[in-house]
């Protein structure tokens, strides 16, 4: 077995904690059940790690099942990267068969076409996505297997979720490739990036609940107004104010959990209002600002705000759009015309 | 009754009680709520200032998230005669003590304890600024 597969193999079991090790291993299938069982999960992960390169020096691994290895790691671990998302166009309205084996041949095709030293990996999951694992290298070096780009295809939809590796180069081709794959003519980078990738998919495939009027089983939003009345002794004088402060809040954001999302980000290029006698800025360039909202979870603390006390409802459209148009990042520049804010889709 | 700022919704004034305390609470850790405080005290009747009036500054367990100044609270008590008293709502020993302190307060306002009035805090807030 060739030293670099030893050595990736067994750094990818680092990686793993010891509790999930066995679990993956057998997810992975290549070792032998008898061999899992041989093994003493028990010691410490460096001494694992070296008994399951043991193994697979047995079983003559390479590089095609270590990066196996590394897509099951990546697909149990996928919230520890992030996630942007693409969306690819059709030139005409032609429902095509899809077909994974000529996918697959084709991305393989025309990525070597450009660049010999890669390797490629697929692996379909039950949600008809298709993981793809691509590590790069260049006409003179290896592919690099530390630093590997993944995409999640959905192919009955136009949306790809690329993880990409440092090395942006690839880009490119990986998006020409994808392109040529799956017979759409463009691609496009979204604006929308998150390290979740089930609500990148639950935002783009408008499965988190939008404000429609359909049952939900209990109000999951904890300042619930009908919660807080349970002492009789206490009044709530603004009680009117603070459900409509409510019925706005779901009106913006519906009943159900909201995606889970880190940033926004909100880049401004409008012109600096200021008085006049201040003379501030006297040269008559936008103001460039970058404002970035961060948060273990965006959209949730965007909803608690109001019923907080925190903000007044209703927020601004600019934070409660982020779901309905797909993006978390904006770019805001004047309009023409008498609004102080607004919004230009680039 | 909790309110979130004054004056108080007109459509409740006939469900109402005679009103004996009003308790400002401040959170330490945000500058709206002080902002809020300062709007609402503007419709309190000059009346209340004599005595029936107390501040409660809350969050002051966690050092790290002060926003405002206890400078400034104190300086709003003063401006308003009125006393101001710091808890942490999230300790439960702090919170029962200062449950029942308010309530003493809310006793002796109401008339319920004999030979003290609402009037004696602004006395006694009267006596420690001399010094």
């Amino acid at each position: 077995m060739d030293e670099t597969v030893a050595e990736y193999i067994r750094r990818t079991v680092l990686k793993i904690p010891r509790d999930e090790i066995k679990t993956m291993l057998q997810k992975w299938g290549f070792l032998s059940e008898a061999q899992l069982q041989n093994l003493n999960f028990h010691q410490i992960k460096d001494n694992i790690s070296q008994e399951v390169v043991q193994l697979c020096e047995e079983n003559s691994a390479d590089i095609k099942q270590a990066a196996l290895l590394d897509i099951i790691y990546n697909y149990i671990y996928q919230d520890k990267r992030i996630w942007s998302v693409y969306q690819m166009k059709k030139s005409g309205e032609e429902l095509e068969y899809f077909d994974i084996t000529d996918f697959k041949k084709k991305f393989k095709r025309r990525i070597r076409s450009t660049l010999k030293n890669v390797t490629i990996t697929f692996k379909e999951y039950e949600d008809n996505a298709i993981w793809i694992r691509v590590a790069w290298g260049t006409p003179h070096k290896k592919p690099n297997q530390y630093k590997p780009s993944y995409v999640v295809y959905h192919s009955q939809t136009p949306y790809v979720f690329i993880s990409a590796s440092v090395l942006k180069s690839n880009m490119p081709l990986l998006c020409q490739a994808l392109i040529v794959a799956s017979n759409y003519h463009d691609i496009r980078e979204m604006e929308l990036r998150s390290h979740s990738l089930n609500s990148l998919k639950d935002i783009v495939f408008k499965r988190y609940s939008q404000n429609f009027q359909t049952y939900t089983a209990k109000p999951l939003q904890g300042g619930n107004i009908e919660s807080q009345n349970a002492d009789r002794r206490i009044v709530q004088e603004n009680r009117s104010e603070k459900e409509r402060i409510y019925r706005l809040n779901q009106e913006a954001f519906g009943s159900g959990p909201q995606p889970k999302l880190e940033f926004a980000q909100y880049r401004l290029e409008t012109m600096f209002k200021s008085d006049p006698k201040m003379d501030v800025l006297d040269k008559k360039e936008p103001f460039r600002c970058l404002v970035k909202f961060s948060s273990p979870h965006l959209l949730e603390s965007l909803k608690s705000l109001a019923p907080a006390g925190m903000a007044d409802a209703p927020l601004s459209p600019l934070l409660t759009c982020i779901p309905h148009k797909a993006r978390n990042y904006f770019k805001i520049r004047e309009k023409k015309g008498s609004f102080p804010e607004s919004f230009v889709s680039p | 009754h909790l309110a979130t700022s004054l004056p108080l919704p007109s459509e409740r004034d006939h469900l109402r009680p005679r009103i004996d305390l009003i308790v400002f609470m401040i959170d330490i850790k945000s500058k709206y709520s002080l902002k809020n405080v300062e709007a609402s005290l503007a419709h309190v009747d000059a009346s209340f200032f004599l005595g029936k009036v107390c501040f409660l500054v809350t969050g002051v367990g966690r050092v790290n998230d002060c926003s405002i100044e206890t400078n400034a609270v104190c300086k709003l008590g003063k401006t308003y005669c009125s006393p101001v008293l710091f808890c942490e709502l999230e300790l439960e020993g702090v919170r029962a003590a200062t449950a029942q302190r308010l309530l003493r307060i809310l006793e002796i306002c109401a008339g319920h304890v004999r030979g003290v009035s609402a009037l004696s805090f602004v006395l006694l807030m009267r006596n420690s600024d001399d010094d």
